[in-house]
């Protein structure tokens, strides 16, 4: 039988605030265990939960940048439940009223395929500590850091159908919470977590098959991993004659599986309530278009305008517009160098390698954008062979100066000047005349021979193109002739 | 009268209760769930579901860092700590 997965992603996407979303204590990574764990995060008798105006902002600039309902009554809910590193004893979330309604975001495939993906609802809430199992016998170690970190929750319609889509749409949300600069998107110190709701029915059915939802995946990879997984597991369950239990499971990176953690308590268990302690926020028209007025241009705007306005290929644009900070340092080069697809090629090639080698990220590159701009203004202007420039790019990444500076202490100048080049290539003309009687006699494969003795004799530094044309001029000067016409 | 289950109930809560406990639960929240029944009859096809009693808009905070933590005191309280964390009897899901 042919089988079709279902799946819907849920994506908490930690906004980078500076305070949390109901205290006035750091969200900041990476703090000492409980520094960063005021009363109101510990959950101590007495304390009431302020919001932050800037997870409200942020929510909305979402939504916006979705095309979402922006809802303009929205209410805070208890979803409750007991674990240690949830000292209230419930989550303040929103349930019936969240503050984004629905909304879509279009995802384009590696194939050209564009899918579009519905959001069902992004509703703002709050973080849970940390419980660290391993190092203390017998017991459990909580950290309350975490606490009260403002959190997105995008939640998508059941609308992808492969873990590539689910893998695409994921990486498209972060390219986007990223140009909006409401999450830093650090997958690896939990920026973006991804839960995934998976099933399969058979292919062509109307009716959902019964679902798992794989928790706290948290990257890109591990996503289509564990979906991938998961969806073998359940046809193999299928196809052996048995039925997918409705449970909730972890993705184990080391052995690529899931594990069942518990069957689900059905969603009513967790009692939401509206919490008490604080009002309905009521979001004004006037506010609204305030922060529509405030969005940065968007991936798929900027996209556009490389492929219309710059004239970029499609491939080079989606590639170039992904992270919004290459497509930054992109721009600022291309101010410099005034030429889109040279400025595009080194990008995407030297400098990628580059920063790929040294395992960095674009906003640490070492080569500022001005001087890779004059590099590339200094191909243009014939003053580098582009196996010149390579030489010029890595000094500047090793540092040692402006592009112009290198190109002079090294002496790296491209030998373009008829006079020097021409008395070089007469020389190696009347020292070969073996070669030359060859390329007489019509064998133009000896022309390669000479460029080869040229760019020796120069170190490399002739202009390849005025080479080829010199050898052309003075090769024939010297007696062969041009044939029939 | 719904049949209520009252263990299910108690391990949401956290709560363990004897038999008489158990009795004297029951008939409490077979109380409850009669008068709800009772505002269950009420037609309220025109009233919109209130989700909140007061009608008052949500203040909201600037977004600053205003705390100050007191580590130390603020674990004073706790049973148990090490190297910073709380610690709690040992939870494995």
């Amino acid at each position: 039988m042919q089988w079709e997965a279902v799946i819907g992603l849920e994506v908490h996407v930690q906004l980078s605030t500076k305070s949390k979303i109901f205290s006035g204590a750091s969200p900041a990574f990476g703090g000492a265990p409980n520094t960063q764990a005021c009363p109101v995060d510990l959950g101590l008798p007495g304390v009431l939960p302020v919001l932050n105006a800037e997870a409200v902002r942020m929510a909305v600039m979402f939504g916006l940048a979705i095309g979402a309902e922006i809802h303009p009554y929205s209410v805070f809910d208890r979803k409750n439940y007991f674990y240690p590193d949830l000292p209230k004893g419930y989550q303040i979330s929103q349930f019936a009223h969240p503050i984004v309604g629905p909304g879509t975001i279009d995802v384009q495939m590696e194939n050209g395929e564009t899918i579009t993906v519905g959001i069902t609802r992004a509703h703002l809430e709050e973080d849970a500590g940390k419980s660290l199992h391993t190092s203390y016998p017998g017991m459990t170690g909580i950290d309350l850091n975490r606490t009260g970190t403002p959190l997105l929750e995008v939640v998508t319609d059941p609308d992808l159908r492969s873990p590539e889509q689910a893998v695409a749409y994921f990486k498209q949300l972060h390219a986007l919470v990223r140009y909006l600069k409401i999450c830093d998107g650090n997958l690896a110190e939990g920026s973006m977590r991804c839960d995934a709701n998976v099933s399969v029915r058979p292919l062509g059915a109307e009716e959902l098959g019964e679902r798992s939802e794989i928790k706290n995946i948290n990257s890109f990879r591990f996503v289509e991993k564990a979906i991938t997984f998961e969806i073998e597991r359940q046809i193999d369950i299928l196809e052996s004659g048995g039925k997918v239990q409705r449970d909730t499971r972890l993705y184990d990176s080391d052995l690529n599986e899931t594990r069942s953690m518990r069957t689900k308590e059905l969603s009513d268990d967790y009692r939401y309530f509206p919490d008490p302690d604080l009002l309905p926020v009521h979001l004004t028209p006037e506010f609204i278009a305030e922060v529509k007025s405030s969005l940065p241009e968007l991936p798929e705007a900027r996209k556009t305008r490389f492929t219309t306005e710059l004239k970029l290929s499609d491939y080079d644009a989606t590639w170039l517009t992904g992270d919004p900070e290459v497509a930054d340092y992109f721009e600022a080069v291309l101010a410099t160098t005034d030429d889109a697809k040279l400025t595009a090629n080194w990008i995407m090639g030297d400098a990628s390698a580059a920063l790929h080698r040294d395992d960095l990220e674009w906003i640490d590159c070492p080569v500022p954008a001005t001087e890779l701009g004059r590099l590339i203004v200094r191909i243009k202007d014939n003053t580098l062979s582009s196996k010149l420039a390579k030489t010029v790019f890595e000094a500047l990444w090793a540092g040692e100066g402006t592009a112009d500076e290198i190109i002079e202490a090294r002496g790296l100048r491209q030998l373009s000047d008829s006079g020097a080049l021409g008395d070089i290539i007469e020389k190696i003309i009347l020292d070969n005349p073996h070669q030359v009687a060859q390329y007489r006699a019509g064998k133009n494969k000896v022309l390669g021979f000479f460029v080869g003795r040229v760019m020796k004799a120069t170190q490399g530094k002739a202009n390849p193109g005025r080479v080829n044309e010199l050898l052309l001029e003075l090769l024939g000067s010297w007696g062969q002739s041009k044939g029939a016409e | 009268m719904a049949n209520i289950d009252i263990n299910h109930l108690c391990r949401l809560a956290q709560l363990a209760l004897n038999d008489a406990e158990h009795e004297a639960v029951r008939g409490d929240l077979e109380r409850i769930i009669a008068m709800v029944d009772q505002m269950q009859a009420m037609n309220t096809d025109h009233v919109e579901p209130l989700a909140h009693p007061l009608d008052a808009n949500q203040r909201l905070r600037r977004d600053e860092v205003t705390e100050v933590v007191d580590r130390e005191r603020y674990q004073l309280g706790a049973p148990a700590t090490q190297d910073g964390l709380y610690l709690v009897p040992r939870v494995v899901e």
